[in-house]
């Protein structure tokens, strides 16, 4: 446990409680010392800890994967090339399997995807206390009060990162879409389905609800996207965090929900990936 | 869970890191994959017309292994057939050799055997004229009796 005066509940909070800066309605733009400061500041707030976390991330899977290309040779691969290539493949078959189309942003970007999303779900498997210590003593340090440092490691445990990615890939869709079937196709795929008849009037009484069915199920396209990634890597983080509570006993256990959790995030950054390729491909496929 | 500008920092980096990726990143590493792909399919192709031709040579070399086994074969028949050619040959000018040799001889032995006759002959005559003489106690003309001597000596 973090601190030795929290309760097991204050402990839970503190670890679910990113590192906010904002404009709080009292103090204008400040780091928020409480999770309630941190709502008070609605919309004009950003989490410092995810941001950096994530960018940060995503400059090493780059940077990596860019060392690999420029010494990417056609000879025989070393260590870093193979395992590049490997990634580059396995998304590249997944890509051409999916997404009959040609284009040439889909497998970048279900690469960056799929290694980021990655990286990020990975830094859930560090044990939890480890990086939100470090940070509480770097913060002591530039005098703040420990007490209020709030570090939450993992990116993909806040709704804002997940959710952010999945819109951008919604703003894709619905730009797939209209390059592909122009404006009115984009309309009528919004509403002359799933009710379809060829007599005129009985048709504008169905467009109304084909719009009801079809927003719902172009709304729920991003927002199930973001939300399946938050929600499993978020329970994973909840658990770690209940397990830290229980003292010496939690090795094991840590060890084996690790070991499970290796499963879930990888797993979870395949599908986000394979949803965004499946999303794209069905945004220009004709019905 | 509040939702504020963090989704959009989120949304401008991961822009940001797909537009690197697909700048940067994915073509140099999919030109390398695809040059090795080429390379390799160059290489199989350069390896199975490498086989054919070693099977043509292969096949070239048996070919030319079965001429000069029959032309060895040939060879060796015109050497036998030379060689029983000259024993014949030889054993003919042996024989030939040995015939002339064998009348040479007779002829010679026929030669020696008239002389010796001939010899065997005078003296018979000569010995009888003597003994005739000795018998008779008187001359006898040599020229009177001589053809009935020689007459006599024929018939010996």
């Amino acid at each position: 446990m973090a601190g030795t005066n929290q309760t097991p509940t204050e402990y839970i909070q503190h670890h679910l409680q990113n590192l906010t800066f904002g404009r709080h309605p009292e103090h204008g733009w400040s780091m928020a010392h409480s999770a309630e400061e941190a709502s008070e500041m609605g919309f004009w707030a950003i989490h410092l800890d995810t941001m950096g976390w994530s960018i940060g991330l995503g400059i090493i899977f780059l940077l990596v994967f860019r060392k690999a290309g420029k010494l990417a040779t056609t000879g025989v691969p070393s260590g870093l090339q193979n395992f590049v290539e490997l990634m580059v493949e396995f998304v590249d078959n997944s890509v051409k399997e999916t997404f009959h189309g040609k284009s040439r942003l889909i497998a970048p970007l279900s690469l960056t995807i799929f290694c980021w999303v990655f990286l990020m779900n990975l830094m859930d498997l560090v044990p939890v206390d480890f990086l939100p210590m470090l940070a509480q003593k770097v913060g002591g340090f530039f005098g703040a009060d420990p007490q209020h440092v709030y570090f939450k490691v993992v990116p993909t445990t806040d709704v804002n990162a997940t959710l952010g990615m999945s819109l951008s890939v919604f703003a894709l869709v619905i730009f797939y879409t209209i390059r592909a079937k122009g404006f009115t196709g984009f309309i009528g795929d919004l509403t002359l389905h799933p009710f379809n008849t060829p007599n005129k009037l009985l048709q504008a009484l169905f467009v109304p609800i084909n719009f009801v069915l079809e927003a719902v199920t172009l709304l729920a396209k991003p927002v199930s996207l973001g939300l399946r990634l938050f929600g499993n890597l978020y329970a994973g983080e909840l658990i770690f965090i209940l397990i830290a509570i229980i003292g010496l006993w939690q090795l094991p256990l840590h060890f084996t929900w690790a070991v499970f959790h290796l499963l879930v995030i990888t797993l979870q950054a395949f599908i986000f990936m394979m949803l965004t390729i499946v999303y794209l491909s069905m945004a220009v496929e004709q019905h | 869970m509040n939702l504020n500008l963090t989704l959009i920092g989120q949304a401008i980096a991961f822009a940001f890191f797909v537009w690197f990726c697909m700048k940067f990143v994915w073509p140099p590493i999919m030109q390398a994959l695809q040059e090795r792909q080429k390379k390799i399919a160059d290489g199989l192709d350069a390896a199975s017309r490498a086989t054919r031709d070693l099977e043509l040579a292969q096949e070239q070399a048996n070919e030319t292994l079965r001429e000069s086994k029959e032309q060895a074969a040939e060879i060796l028949e015109q050497a036998r057939k030379r060689s029983t050619q000259m024993v014949e040959e030889a054993r003919d000018s042996a024989r030939l050799e040995g015939e002339r040799m064998i009348n040479n001889a007779k002829s010679e032995i026929e030669q020696e055997i008239n002389r010796a006759k001939e010899e065997l002959r005078a003296q018979v005559s000569r010995l009888a004229i003597e003994g005739a003489e000795r018998i008779l106690e008187a001359s006898i003309d040599e020229k009177q009796h001589g053809q009935l001597v020689d007459k006599l000596a024929k018939e010996l």
